[in-house]
Order: structure tokens, then C-alpha cells, then sequence
């Protein structure tokens, strides 16, 4: 109790609590079983949508997070991908864009892919998603 | 034509049999008549919690053999006479019976009563197919504990294949001091996450084990209690009735932690 209050007060964030915990766990948990996508199916289509999304921007492949959310007993795909950097021309390997735009690199927020609505994906391919960013 | 009511939960222990018999006496006592159904072959326990065990003669094998008729089979309350109990076998396993046989009795018991209660044993196996084959009607019971909800959701994802339109949701053993504490999903957490409607919050109570040592379900006891209230609202709720839900904070509610919850918001 004091703890928890002198940790709030220095550093001024609240401790997760169990019941946040098993909230999100369960969140996740849930999501993935509604879909009853298999992992091979969800490593796959992980895999296609970095290859796609990497030849336009660079990934920051350290914060990447791909899971499966749901809400309202609709399942959503959501995939977090850092952006260290933009390339200005689409398909060019990436040392080239380095090589002539060295100055022009930005950090973006981190881009959300969210596809809605997509409950029963068992036996569908992998949804289409959005990649506008 | 009576309500066939399934109630189920995919985990064991979560309180499916005590809503049965709750559920199903407090029916027969807003004066509607009642048959309860045992699905849980091999396992049987309804007869234990109404407290009838001594007066099983034939259970729904004999019927479905013909060996006697639904009629005898049926074991009828002396405290409430609007309720009856069909028992399932307890020296066989949930094979014995098929989903098609489960549909004759409770469409039989449908003619007579306004109610017939299925008690849908744990698990989604055959015992399960066999509870929800007749049900238009789901009650599904779980408790704020992550491995009940999973088996929950699961569970509502195969009633939903099946055709059940009627899906609600009882969240029963909640410890409202828990909850405060952070230390508990509360029962609005577990509906949003399960996203099936609400039509009872259980607290968690000593006295629902001493009703299971008498034979004696809650509702039908002099003594108030909490739990006892809850579920003879649920009863209502069943009928139709609008009725308001219980708060359950209430006792644990001290200026203090409601302060905290209003500077929260």
C-alpha cells in the first residue's frame, strides 16, 4: 500500500494491477482462439506483410509486435511496426535511398495496420489488410 | 409449449449444477412448473443439490430403453410440486444417450412443463452435444477467473454454431472486495470481454455450501442471503421481468475507495 503510493507519487505511474493483467492476457488469449488461426498460417502472413510494408519504409525490427485482438466478438489483426525511416523510392534496395538521401531520414509514429471485423477467419485465407499509413 | 434452458459453462466447478437446482426451484416458486433435466451421465449430482437422491427410482436411460415410462421416471419435489427431476444414469458414461434422444424427452417434457432446465455437464464432448441438442435457450455460468472465462468464450462460439439464439451470461463467486482491490475482474469486465448479455452477478458465499449439505437450495430458505437474492432475480429475469441488479459493492464501499473511483474517472 505505501509502496505502491511512494511509487506513484516519484515515479507517476500507477502498478499494473492482477486484474489489468489478466484482462489483457485474457484479451489476447480470446482473440486467437476466436480465430482458431493456425500459428504456421499467422507466422506466414507475418512474414508477407513485413516483406511488403519493408519495401517501402524500414522496420525497426526490435518494437515490431504482430497479435490478434478482440472486441465486441469481432477479431482485428494488429500489427505494430516502428518506422526508422522512409524510402524515397519504392522497390530500391535500401542502401541506394541511404546512399542518396541521407539527410532525409524521419521517425514516424508507430503505424497501426488494423483490419476490423473479420470474425470467422478458420477457414478463410488471411484477411485483406489495409496499409495506408 | 415450455422454454427448453440449457446451462452450461465448458469449465467444471464454476456453479452450473447449484444455478440448476437454484434456478429451477425459484421458477417452481414464482408458480411455473419446472423439469430439470440431469445431462451429466456417469456424474450425476442434481439429484444431490434438491436434495432428491433417495427418491431416484429410473433415470432417462430406462425412459429412452423403454423400461418405464417419462412419466415414473420423473422425480417429483415434495416441497414445490411444480418441479420435477428427470436423473441421468450414474453406472454409465455420456455415450449412452445421442443428441437425438436427448431432443424426444426434452420436447416430451416441453408439453407439460413451462420449464425444462437442462444441467449440461463440464467439457464440449458428447456429454455437452447431448445437453444443448434440444436448447433454444443458454445460460451460461462462469466465474471472474481466466481459465473459466476462455472456457466461456468457447463455449458461446459453439452455442452460437448451434443455432442457440438466446445466449446470457451469470457471473457467479464474485468477491466484491477483490474487485476493489484491483485483485478481481468484476463482473462488467468479464461481460465486455465475453460480450454476451448480462442476466446475473452471483457473490461468492459460504452459505451456498451449507444449502449443498442439507439437500436444501439457497432460495428456498427462510435465512436472507445475497447469494439466495441474486438468484431468485435471476428467476425473474427469466420470466421477463425487468429487475435492477444487486450491488454488490455496497457493503465494501467506504468513503475513501469511493473518492478514489470518482477522482478516477
Amino acid at each position: 500500500m505505501i509502496s505502491d503510493f511512494l511509487e506513484r507519487l516519484f515515479l507517476g505511474q500507477e502498478p499494473t494491477t492482477s486484474r489489468d493483467d489478466v484482462k489483457s492476457r485474457l484479451k489476447i488469449v480470446l482473440a486467437h482462439d476466436r480465430a482458431n488461426l493456425p500459428p504456421d498460417l499467422m507466422e506466414a502472413m507475418r512474414q508477407e506483410i513485413l516483406e511488403v510494408v519493408s519495401r517501402y519504409v524500414e522496420i525497426d525490427t526490435e518494437g515490431l509486435n504482430f497479435s490478434l485482438e478482440s472486441d465486441q466478438r469481432a477479431t482485428a489483426l494488429i500489427a505494430n511496426l516502428p518506422i526508422r525511416r522512409i524510402k524515397f523510392e519504392p522497390d530500391a534496395p535500401s542502401s541506394a535511398s541511404e546512399r542518396s538521401m541521407p539527410s532525409q531520414t524521419a521517425r514516424l509514429p508507430d503505424a497501426q495496420l488494423d483490419s476490423p471485423g473479420t470474425t470467422d477467419v478458420g477457414s478463410q485465407p488471411p484477411p485483406d489488410i489495409d496499409l495506408s499509413l | 409449449m415450455g422454454r427448453i434452458i440449457v446451462i452450461t459453462s465448458g469449465k467444471g466447478g464454476v456453479g452450473k449444477t447449484t444455478c440448476s437446482a437454484n434456478l429451477g426451484m425459484a421458477l417452481a416458486k414464482l408458480n411455473h412448473s419446472v423439469a430439470l433435466i440431469d445431462a451429466d451421465f456417469g456424474l450425476r449430482n442434481l439429484d444431490l443439490l434438491l436434495g432428491l437422491e433417495n427418491r431416484v427410482v429410473y433415470t432417462a436411460l430406462e425412459v429412452l430403453a423403454g423400461q418405464c415410462r417419462l412419466e415414473q421416471a420423473l422425480v417429483k419435489d415434495k416441497r414445490l410440486h411444480d418441479l420435477v427431476l428427470l436423473p441421468a444414469a450414474q453406472n454409465r458414461n455420456k455415450d449412452a444417450v445421442t443428441p437425438e434422444q436427448m431432443k424426444q424427452l426434452a420436447y416430451a417434457l416441453t408439453k407439460k412443463y413451462d420449464f425444462v432446465l437442462i444441467d449440461c455437464p463440464a467439457g464440449i464432448e458428447m456429454g455437452f452435444q447431448n445437453a444443448i441438442a434440444a436448447a433454444d435457450e443458454a445460460l451460461i455460468v462462469t466465474t471472474p477467473e481466466i481459465s473459466a472465462v476462455r472456457d466461456a468464450d468457447r463455449v458461446v462460439g459453439l452455442l452460437e454454431a448451434h443455432h442457440v439464439k438466446t445466449i446470457n451470461l451469470i457471473v457467479n463467486r464474485i468477491r466484491p472486495a477483490m474487485v476493489q482491490a484491483n485483485d478481481m475482474m468484476s463482473v462488467q469486465d468479464v461481460q465486455e470481454i465475453l460480450a454476451v448479455p448480462l442476466i446475473g452477478m452471483i457473490p461468492d458465499d459460504e452459505q451456498v455450501i451449507v444449502a449443498t449439505n442439507r439437500g436444501e437450495p439457497l432460495v428456498l430458505s427462510d435465512n436472507f442471503s445475497l447469494s439466495g437474492m441474486a438468484l431468485l432475480n435471476i428467476a425473474q429475469r427469466i420470466e421477463g421481468k425487468d429487475i435492477d441488479f444487486l450491488d454488490l459493492d455496497a457493503p465494501y464501499d467506504t468513503l475513501f475507495s469511493r473518492l478514489k473511483r470518482f477522482f478516477k474517472r
